[in-house]
């Protein structure tokens, strides 16, 4: 038994290999952390799909159980949690983020 | 709603207690606060578990009571790469 918002982040995470769940969208980022994973993302030219949690609250509880982890936004890279803010940006700033996308082939 | 600077460096402590930490109140308000915490608890972990490790410490607190917390999570010879 699985239930349907499990399974829409299951399917989200499986057929999109770069997955941004976040507040708002990349276009209006609502949050300054969901910003500036979206500019992260951006600056890397990296194709990705996101979801707005605050358009869904079983969403915005649901990601928070799956992953556990307490906020938004999360960044999954071929079905596996990267983290949030803190970590993306570390990441990024080390190249680490940059070298796992390019193994993924999305950059 | 807010939570003092002790309050968070004692919650960690009280689950991680080697850990060195240090937490800074950004901006004043007792709601933005950026944490280095290093533990030996962290060796091999992946960030992500580090992390997990020091928001179970907070007991959920994190993304309600306390609001934002940037974290940093090291082990004892690496400090903040």
């Amino acid at each position: 038994m699985t239930d349907p918002t499990t399974a829409r982040i299951q399917n989200d995470i499986t057929t999109n290999t770069v997955m941004l769940y976040m507040k708002g969208n990349p276009q209006f980022p609502q949050c300054g952390f969901s910003s500036r994973v979206v500019q992260i993302l951006n600056h890397l030219g990296v194709q990705y799909q996101s979801a707005n949690v605050l358009e869904d609250p079983a969403l915005r509880d649901g990601i928070k159980q799956f992953s556990n982890w307490p906020t938004v936004p999360q960044l999954y890279v071929g079905g596996e949690f990267i983290g949030g803010c803190d970590i993306v940006t570390e990441m990024f700033q080390s190249g680490e983020l940059e070298t796992l996308l390019k193994e993924k082939a999305v950059v | 709603m807010a939570m003092a600077a002790n309050e968070i460096e004692d919650l960690i402590r009280a689950a991680l207690p080697d850990a060195r930490i240090t937490v800074e109140d950004l901006a004043g308000d007792g709601d933005h606060y950026a944490a280095t915490v290093t533990s030996e608890a962290f060796r091999g972990l992946p960030r992500v578990r580090q992390h997990q490790l020091v928001f179970q410490a907070l007991g959920g607190r994190m993304g309600g009571q306390l609001h934002a917390l940037a974290l940093q999570t090291a082990v004892p010879d690496q400090e903040t790469a």
